[in-house]
């Protein structure tokens, strides 16, 4: 036990990694990995484990990474989360797992996520984790609606305890967000796919190209395809404008549409691949999430001279984890903090031309405790930027309630579900963004847990 | 994956292909749509539902070559071969009751969304007249099968070489002018072409719907590509359409919007008012 300080994660340089779409981060080696898991302190009564949504048997894998023992670690690991490469990537650790970690209290928690990406990747790498599960089929079937995190892992739950699963997937490629909508440099895509085809390995079948709500109904799964319940994973895949004039001009994106075009359809590899991508030579990316950071740093990757982060609260607010922020400053992206847009400008062809911005100030706080921005009078002024994208959220998609009249929903859209994804019709279960709005990659893997456990119930 | 069972050539450089899609003939309506990727580099693109057998299981997809998708399928693709995607249907399906009399306007390829819509009217007891334009008479499509589902069949081709002299608009404003009592008017084709129809009824009051082939990504309501100004709010014509209100549609938005990607390539599927079926 050697305490102090976390290892430092090696990265690429910000000033090389800013012009490729290689992984920004490169993974401990194995050495750093062993001398870190050296510091967990195999706590008696472990908070991190509360502090995961998926509940990883955290302190017992790490003692695995401690002895070496990397067969075992990944076991541990896969025991609570399928998609164990990815979480180690994207989930926000530092304010799960990492944040209950003791050894924060003085000094740097455990860097668990780094540990649980170096055990999935060194498993993958060294073919550590093919080992085959025993599974007796019960003969009952179930339908997963999305292949994103929270159908996955339903999936993946479903399968181990002997259900018959079928994802479907409207995209003709699975894994959802984790593939139209991570960027490759953070997210690598041929390792989603590596983690999709260890489910398969489980038997979960998947449909792609199949459109729940079009292509068949809830009910026609359950009453002609023979699917005992049914799981609703599709997301938030909705992209909010902000109804401002000027928003369908040539130029301007949702970031759902410019990261699809680079992520899922590969534009960056333009013309070798046939689906073409604007890029302006300044930028402005409005609002300040973690996929505006991806979008952000996706048009810098893409050549744009300028790119700013456009935010109407300051640099405290910013929803987006705090790693993202800073690795997005270090290549180059220019925060304009308490700052508006209120119309976008074009040209007479309808090109973008620039976004009018007003200057905001901090007020009280509002009902999320965050301090309200109040506009400041005549402040206006024109951001000189040639392509807009807006990244304000994403809300749910009306296909599947359109088609499903009895599936209760919110006035926002969203499906209505109690704390195990039970719906409004018996046998339709429901989770991730799709009931609570946009949220992370693990608190969606959370509720397909949690439902995974209730249709088992519901089926019994 | 889905197979292509027939393959024949419409008009030079228009291709009719008979897809085996059983799960979207099933299902599909009048005025749906699919979305296509051919193979692992192409895009993908939304093409509209010519026509359907429920029975065999197929959908007929009328694909002119005009984009660097459509040219690689119209192209490379043969009997027997197999598009690597395709999902659908996708979209609204057309409003269908009794309005009474139905114009159909078909402009160039559009001649084939139309075709299910009007045969779907026409079965609903609504006089349907059709009137559909081509450039020259190489390029009219479909005319026996429009035929044999309207009460009256009108071509106009911009050089007269068959039909009447002139554009789409030219019979329908006539029919306008009369006082013939029309009830819907329902316009497919290049964007030029269903916005000079919009502005043919528009004084009339006449209800006129169109059918956006707007640039998609993803074509299920995630990439918001698709976005239409319709009465002043922003559609999306994946979800919300692909039909709307002509009259409420922001027509030189649209036109702008479909130019997005001119300089890197042609991404429409329709003639994209190359084949000046109507007056600019």
């Amino acid at each position: 036990m050697r305490g102090g300080l976390r290892n430092a994660m090696p990265e690429q340089p910000a000033n090389v990694r800013n012009k490729n779409f290689e992984e920004v981060t490169l993974g401990y080696t194995e050495a750093m990995a062993v001398d870190e898991a050296e510091r967990c302190l195999n706590c008696p009564n472990p908070r991190c484990v509360e502090g995961c949504p998926v509940n990883v048997y955290i302190p017992q894998f790490i003692q695995a990474v401690a002895s070496k023992n990397f067969a075992e670690a990944i076991e541990i690991l896969k025991k609570k989360n399928s998609l164990p490469a990815v979480c180690g990537r994207v989930c926000p650790q530092e304010k799960q797992c990492e944040s209950k970690c003791v050894l924060g209290i003085k000094g740097e928690s455990v860097a668990i996520g780094r540990l649980e990406r170096f055990v999935a990747d060194y498993a993958r790498e060294h073919g550590l984790d093919k080992k085959v599960e025993t599974i007796t089929p019960n003969g009952k079937k179930v339908a997963i609606v999305g292949s994103g995190p929270s159908g996955l892992t339903a999936a993946g739950d479903l399968a181990k305890l002997g259900y018959d699963v079928t994802v479907y997937e409207a995209l003709h490629s699975a894994g959802g967000v984790l593939m139209y909508g991570i960027p490759e440099f953070r997210l690598p895509k041929e390792i989603v796919q590596y983690e999709i085809s260890a489910l398969k390995d489980l038997g979960v079948k998947i449909e792609t190209n199949a459109i729940i709500g079009q292509t068949f109904t809830i009910e026609e799964l359950m009453k002609e395809e023979g699917y005992g319940a049914v799981y609703i994973g599709t997301g938030a895949g909705l992209p909010h404008f902000m109804q401002i004039p000027g928003e369908n001009l040539n130029g301007v994106y949702s970031a759902n549409e410019f990261l699809t075009r680079v992520n899922l359809m590969k534009a960056y590899q333009f013309p070798k691949v046939a689906t073409p991508v604007y890029i302006g030579k300044k930028v402005a990316v409005v609002g300040a999430g973690n996929v505006a950071m991806d979008a952000a740093r996706t048009s810098k990757r893409l050549g744009a001279e300028h790119v700013y982060i456009v935010y109407r609260r300051g640099e405290e607010e910013m929803p987006a984890r705090l790693e993202e922020i800073e690795h997005a400053k270090e290549e180059g992206i220019e925060l304009r903090l308490l700052n508006n847009p209120v119309a976008i400008k074009g040209d007479d062809k309808g090109w973008v031309t620039g976004m009018e911005c007003v200057e905001m100030e901090l007020g009280e706080a509002d009902a999320s405790g965050r301090r309200s921005p109040v506009e400041k009078p005549n402040s206006n002024y024109i951001l000189d930027v040639d392509m807009v994208v807006m990244s304000i959220g994403q809300g749910p998609n009306p296909l599947l309630k359109q088609t499903t009249p009895d599936l209760e929903v919110n006035k926002k859209g969203n499906i209505i579900a109690d704390e195990v994804g039970a719906t409004s019709i018996p046998g339709v279960f429901a989770g991730g963004d799709i009931v609570t709005g946009a949220a992370t990659v693990i608190s969606a893997m959370g509720a397909g847990k949690k439902a995974a456990l209730a249709i088992d119930e519901y089926l019994k | 994956m889905a197979k292509i069972l027939k393959k024949m050539i419409l008009a030079p450089a228009v291709y009719e292909f008979v897809m085996e899609a059983p799960l979207v003939a099933k299902k599909c309506k009048p005025g749906q749509f699919i979305m296509i990727r051919v193979d692992e580099n192409s895009e993908r693109i939304p093409l509209t539902i010519g026509d359907f057998d429920r029975e065999k299981g197929t959908i007929n997809l009328v694909v002119q070559a005009v984009g660097n998708t459509t040219t690689h399928m119209c192209e490379d693709f043969e009997e027997g071969d197999d598009i690597l995607d395709l999902l659908g249907p996708l979209g609204m399906p057309s409003e269908m009751e009794k309005f009474g009399t139905v114009v159909v306007v078909g402009g160039g390829i559009g001649v084939a969304p139309v075709y299910p819509i009007a045969r779907a009217y026409h079965e609903m007891g609504n006089k349907v007249i059709s009137i559909i334009g081509a450039r020259n008479k190489d390029l009219v499509i479909w005319k026996d099968k429009m035929a044999a589902i309207s009460d009256e069949l009108i071509v106009t081709t911009d050089d007269g070489s068959e039909g009447h002299k002139g554009f789409v608009t030219d019979p329908l404003k006539a029919m306008l002018e009369k006082g013939d009592k029309i009830d819907l008017v329902l316009a497919i084709g290049p964007v030029i072409m269903m916005k000079n129809v919009a502005a043919t009824t528009l004084p009339f009051g006449t209800k006129t719907t169109a059918s956006l082939n707007t640039i998609m990504v993803d074509g299920t309501g995630m990439c918001g590509g698709c976005r239409v100004f319709v009465g002043g709010e922003n559609k999306f014509a994946c979800v919300d359409g692909p039909e709307f209100d002509a009259h409420k549609v922001d027509f030189p938005n649209l036109m702008q919007r479909q130019q997005m990607y001119k300089d890197q390539e042609s991404e429409e599927y329709s003639c994209g008012g190359h084949c000046k079926c109507v007056e600019d």
